[in-house]
């Protein structure tokens, strides 16, 4: 193809836009409604996800020590609990500050309930909260901080809690959730292309004739085809781009006004900056490859001799 | 040069369209079509610029042989055929320039010449200063030489005309046949189906009458023939 001949296609294809003016409309608009309802799907189905590791990483391994460890064992324990791969933090709390938080979460009832508790007659024992990086991975972290047990006659290791079983549950349940929202998106985005490539196949269908004309004269499949593909390329970006700058707007302002009521519940949405390039390179690629992928579909139906 | 040998047309509906046409129309002829509604003639121009194929018979047009064509190769004959039809088939969202310049932005001409030719066949077929009027703009007659203008921009050796002037008053009609009469002149063959009794007998050519799919007269310098 030569050079001025792309050159055409490219200011046919810009100018069959406007030339068809309410059927590119009706076109951008179909792709701008299911976009819309896909994006809005998307941020949902990412937040949930967001939810559900913000939940999950609230997991942690409670390790009771015996009473009266001395503080080398303490120390020696806090380093083999640290140096394990899976482990993501430890930290050691004291007996005394085991009271404090006891104390604090209790609050009110606290008084009563702990009269007469101080630092010489404290009944609990020293501790290590324990976080993973990986939360699944918290029952085997769980079981090799107890056998740490086995290989120490002393036995140091009272007790080790990570809320067995209600752990368990909660991961089949952020997970049903993940795979919930992934059904819904990738429903929604199949949804979306037959809606928006029929839309095209109709804008199309009426310019049959227009198609039959180009053929009499003489022109190739090929040479028919680009201005068509460049139409659908054009009004799918335009239409994708204007849908995810209208999603990420709303998306800024949803996360002004939940700021703060989210914030006492100790949640947070998906930052802007990391939903916004995902939203929008997946929404673009979709609605540009639709457009293209629609009226490219739609030509060949009329180009058969 | 076009030759048809023994050429057969049957629809998938089962109508015969031509049944073993034969017939050679030389280089810079002008060739009346005639004959009732449905005869065949259609079928006939459709075969030259391979609208159709024949189910039987050999048909070519300036030495290609149309029947047997690859589908790759048909764009390249169709641009030494220039058509016209009765409903002018021209595109409405273009104007009179952009539909006439079309024909020769698809053999990739040269911008500045399709420019040039463009003004040229504008003014050869009397539609100066209407470049930048849109179809809907113009009267039946200024959009057959729009049509006309698309036919010949490319210098065709063949034009093939379906009732140009099929529909257009008498008037009108008259300014067509001179524009078609000068590019004949000019050497391109001209093969034209009408109805028109009047236009026939006084412009006198060769006349091939088609009935039932069958060639039943043809004269070098013929009469219309039909009472209607």
């Amino acid at each position: 193809m030569k050079f001025r001949t792309i050159i055409r296609h490219l200011r046919e294809g810009v100018k069959n836009v406007v030339r068809n003016g309410w059927m590119s409309f009706a076109s951008a608009s179909s792709i701008f409604i299911s976009l819309f309802i896909l994006g809005v799907f998307l941020l949902l189905s990412l937040n949930v996800n967001h939810f559900a590791e913000q939940i999950e990483s609230q997991v942690q391994i409670r390790v009771f020590l015996q009473l009266n460890t001395d503080q080398k064992t303490i120390d020696r324990l806090n380093n083999d609990i640290g140096n394990m791969v899976d482990v993501k933090s430890v930290a050691f709390v004291s007996k005394d500050e085991g009271l404090e938080v006891l104390r604090t979460s209790l609050g009110e009832d606290a008084d009563y309930l702990l009269e007469g508790f101080d630092k010489s007659n404290n009944p609990l024992p020293d501790s290590f909260t324990v976080e993973v990086f990986e939360p699944k991975t918290i029952a085997d972290v769980a079981n090799k901080i107890k056998a740490i047990n086995n290989a120490d006659k002393t036995k140091p290791i009272m007790n080790v809690k990570y809320g067995q079983g209600t752990v368990e549950k909660l991961f089949k349940a952020t997970d049903a959730v993940r795979n919930i929202g992934l059904i819904i998106v990738l429903g929604l985005a199949v949804t979306a292309m037959f809606l928006i490539s029929n839309t095209i196949k109709v804008t199309i269908l009426n310019r049959r004739r227009e198609i039959g004309i180009m053929k009499l004269v003489g022109a190739t499949n090929t040479f028919i085809r680009w201005p068509f593909f460049i139409e659908g390329a054009l009004i799918g970006f335009t239409a994708s781009l204007i849908t995810a700058g209208a999603l990420l707007y709303g998306y800024v302002k949803l996360i002004a006004m939940t700021k703060f009521d989210l914030g006492l519940a100790m949640i947070t949405l998906v930052e802007y900056h990391d939903v916004a390039f995902l939203l929008t390179v997946s929404l673009v690629g979709i609605g540009t490859l639709i457009g293209v992928w629609g009226s490219t579909i739609s030509v060949r139906k009329y180009l058969k001799v | 040069m076009i030759e048809m040998q023994d050429i057969w047309k049957t629809y998938a509906d089962g109508t015969h369209a031509l049944r073993g046409v034969s017939v050679r129309i030389d280089r810079n002829d002008f060739v009346y079509l005639v004959g009732p509604s449905g005869a065949g003639k259609s079928t006939f121009m459709k075969l030259i610029y391979r609208e159709e194929v024949p189910t039987k018979g050999q048909i070519s047009v300036n030495g290609f042989n149309i029947g047997k064509l690859k589908p790759r190769k048909i764009p390249y004959v169709r641009r030494n055929i220039g058509v016209i039809f009765q409903d002018f088939r021209l595109l409405q969202k273009m104007t009179v320039f952009e539909n006439i310049a079309f024909a020769m932005e698809v053999i990739e001409a040269p911008k500045k010449l399709i420019r040039k030719r463009t003004m040229e066949v504008i003014e050869l077929v009397g539609l100066k200063g209407k470049h930048n009027s849109l179809p809907t703009q113009l009267s039946g007659g200024e959009q057959q030489r729009v049509a006309i203008a698309r036919a010949i921009i490319n210098n065709p050796s063949v034009i093939v005309a379906d009732e140009p002037t099929g529909n257009l008053d008498p008037e009108t009609s008259w300014g067509i046949m001179n524009l078609l009469e000068e590019i004949n002149f000019r050497g391109a063959t001209i093969i034209m189906a009408t109805h028109n009794r009047e236009i026939v007998n006084s412009l006198r050519k060769r006349v091939i009458a088609i009935e039932n799919g069958e060639i039943v007269r043809d004269e070098a310098r013929g009469e219309y023939g039909y009472e209607i």
